[in-house]
């Protein structure tokens, strides 16, 4: 029992960091980034060429040389997001909401493919595979790496919480949300706005790529398509656009499988996950703290 | 200070400006007068820089500033209060009015106008941590206009802040207005209620299909039969 809740947690922060990008880009400009996933897969590359740079160093401090890898990979997939923003989303503004729907979908493909000719489509494996103590925490097995992984994810969703709540940035950014043309007559640079909310967005799909590679081992191409998924699924259990629902969803959704799959299997968890989403989508679509739905168009 | 010269604005084949041209004193009250769809507006929003001009000039103490960008215009010292409020109705009172100072990085700089916008203000000082959709229309009213303040304007472009609210209120909005022009900023008003307008501008303009047709001291205007019969529905 207290193994699933562990279980699900520990991938529920997962989903939650990937989902966050997702929830604040479409709470700021409306739109369904489907290429996110593809920056947690871009992340996780990142972290396998830099693992590969650093060499000796992953051998003697392999966690030391995961977070600074960690890092730089956020700083790298955050201006991959934005790049990605400025060719691909910007010159569309305006545009109907399909249009910026499809570009997305080819932008996705764009990422993966072009992942395949850079790095080859045969999945790579992680220099570092974190081992790690096994603790036993009230019946439950968790190992230090867990977690590790598990203090830096709640680390950044705090970080990203305060930052979106009590600064500057954060309030242009929820003022963009609520009324770009306000938000503009307030002498807010939109466009950097939007780009900002790309970086952090992408940063953070970034790092918990970094951290799937080093946890789960193995990486490949085509390893975002079914997180970016979960994570739209887990934004869309919170509450897409509100950063605290989408933590919660990402948690919840973790749960959910984890307790689905010890019922029911492990070949139903992608099942399990999306039958969620089919639900929340046509009984609650403005998901659990999700507030009024106010359509712009 | 502000000269609008000839400007024309076109949305798509709609010609909302057709050579407008006006000026705003430093110190005035200017009133911009006019029907539904007669551009008063787009006239606010081609100097805000939200809407780009197709042709004229616009220049600000005689620096052209004809296509700049809304930030640039708000650093300039131009504050567009818009049509219908347009308060960030999840955001709470105090941080509408911190977004009012986006541009002023100096923390405590920004304190302070805040502090001067709640002694201005007092209803707001007492709502400031409700949410900006839950004030009552006037109160609305009250916190763009002191938002708008916030930004620390020169120049301060209001439209329709009577829009929607009772006669009371808007004398009182009017009287708020014309403090904020004694206390040295000027204002260019738009508005459709032309009488609570012209009692307190000081010249005033009326538009029609994008120009001015006529313009005057405010007194003048008030006493000007075809005024009358238009916009002061005598
Ligand atoms: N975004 C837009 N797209 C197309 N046409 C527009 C747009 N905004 C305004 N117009 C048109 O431009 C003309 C002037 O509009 P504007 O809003 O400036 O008038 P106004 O004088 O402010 O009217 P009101 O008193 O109703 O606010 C109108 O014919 C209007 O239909
Ligand atoms: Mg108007």
């Amino acid at each position: 029992m207290s193994q699933l809740v562990w279980n699900g947690l520990f991938v529920g922060s997962f989903y939650a960091l990937v989902a966050l990008g997702y929830s604040m880009v479409y709470g700021v400009i409306k739109l369904l980034n489907f290429a996110h996933g593809d920056l947690y897969m871009l992340g996780a590359f990142s972290g396998f060429a830099m693992l590969g740079a650093l060499g000796g160093l992953v051998r003697s401090q392999s966690l030391l040389a995961l977070l600074l890898v960690l890092v730089a990979t956020m700083l790298v997939t955050g201006l991959a997001g934005m790049a990605l923003e400025r060719v691909a989303y910007r010159p569309l503004r305006g545009a109907p909401r399909l249009s910026l729907l499809i570009t997305a979908v080819g932008a996705s493909f764009a990422l993966e493919y072009g992942t395949r000719a850079a790095a080859g489509a045969d999945p790579r494996v992680y220099q570092v595979r974190l081992g790690g103590t096994t603790l036993h925490v009230l019946g439950a097995r968790v190992t230090v790496q867990q977690l590790v992984l598990v203090a830096i994810a709640v680390a950044l969703m705090v970080a990203l919480h305060r930052l979106v709540t009590s600064s500057r940035q954060g309030r242009a950014m929820r003022a963009i949300a609520l009324d770009p043309v306000a938000a503009r007559l307030m002498g807010i640079d939109v466009d950097a706005v939007i780009a900002r909310t790309f970086f952090l967005g992408s940063a953070l799909a970034g790092a918990a790529g970094v951290m799937a590679g080093g946890y789960y081992g193995k990486i490949d191409f085509l390893m975002g398509f079914i997180i970016g998924l979960k994570a739209f699924t887990a934004a869309v259990i919170g509450g897409i656009g509100n950063i605290p629902g989408t933590m919660l969803g990402g948690l919840l959704l973790g749960l959910l499988e984890s307790f689905g799959t010890d019922l029911l299997g492990g070949e139903w968890r992608d099942v399990f996950a999306f039958g969620c989403l089919i639900l929340f989508l046509t009984v609650r679509p403005t998901g659990l703290l999700g507030e009024r739905v106010t359509e712009r168009v | 200070m502000l000269e609008l010269t000839d400007l024309d604005v076109r949305y798509g084949a709609v010609r909302a400006l057709r050579g407008l041209s006006l000026t705003v004193a430093e110190g005035e009250i200017v009133a911009l007068l006019g029907n539904n769809g007669a551009g008063k507006s787009t006239a606010l929003a081609a100097v805000s820089g939200l809407v780009r001009p197709s042709a004229g000039r616009i220049t600000l103490d005689g620096r052209e500033v004809t296509g700049a960008s809304p930030p640039a215009m708000v650093a300039a010292g131009v504050v567009h209060v818009p049509e219908g409020r347009r308060i960030f109705s999840t955001l709470t009172v105090r941080e509408n009015l911190q977004l009012g100072g986006y541009l002023v990085r100096d923390g405590a700089e920004l304190e302070r106008r805040i502090a001067r916008v709640y002694d201005l203000l007092p209803r707001l000082a007492e709502r400031r941590d409700q949410q900006g959709g839950t004030l009552s229309g006037g109160e609305q009213q009250m916190l763009a206009i002191g938002r708008g303040l916030v930004a620390g304007p020169r120049l301060l472009m209001l439209d329709e802040p009577s829009m929607g609210l009772a006669p009371l209120i808007v004398t009182a909005v009017m009287d708020v207005i014309r403090d904020i022009n004694a206390a040295g900023t000027t204002v260019l008003l738009v508005e459709q209620n032309a009488k609570a307008a012209l009692r307190i501008a000081h010249r005033g303009h009326v538009l029609d299909q994008g120009a001015v047709t006529l313009h005057a001291p405010a007194a003048e205007l008030a006493a000007d039969p075809r005024v009358i019969e238009a916009y002061l529905g005598a």
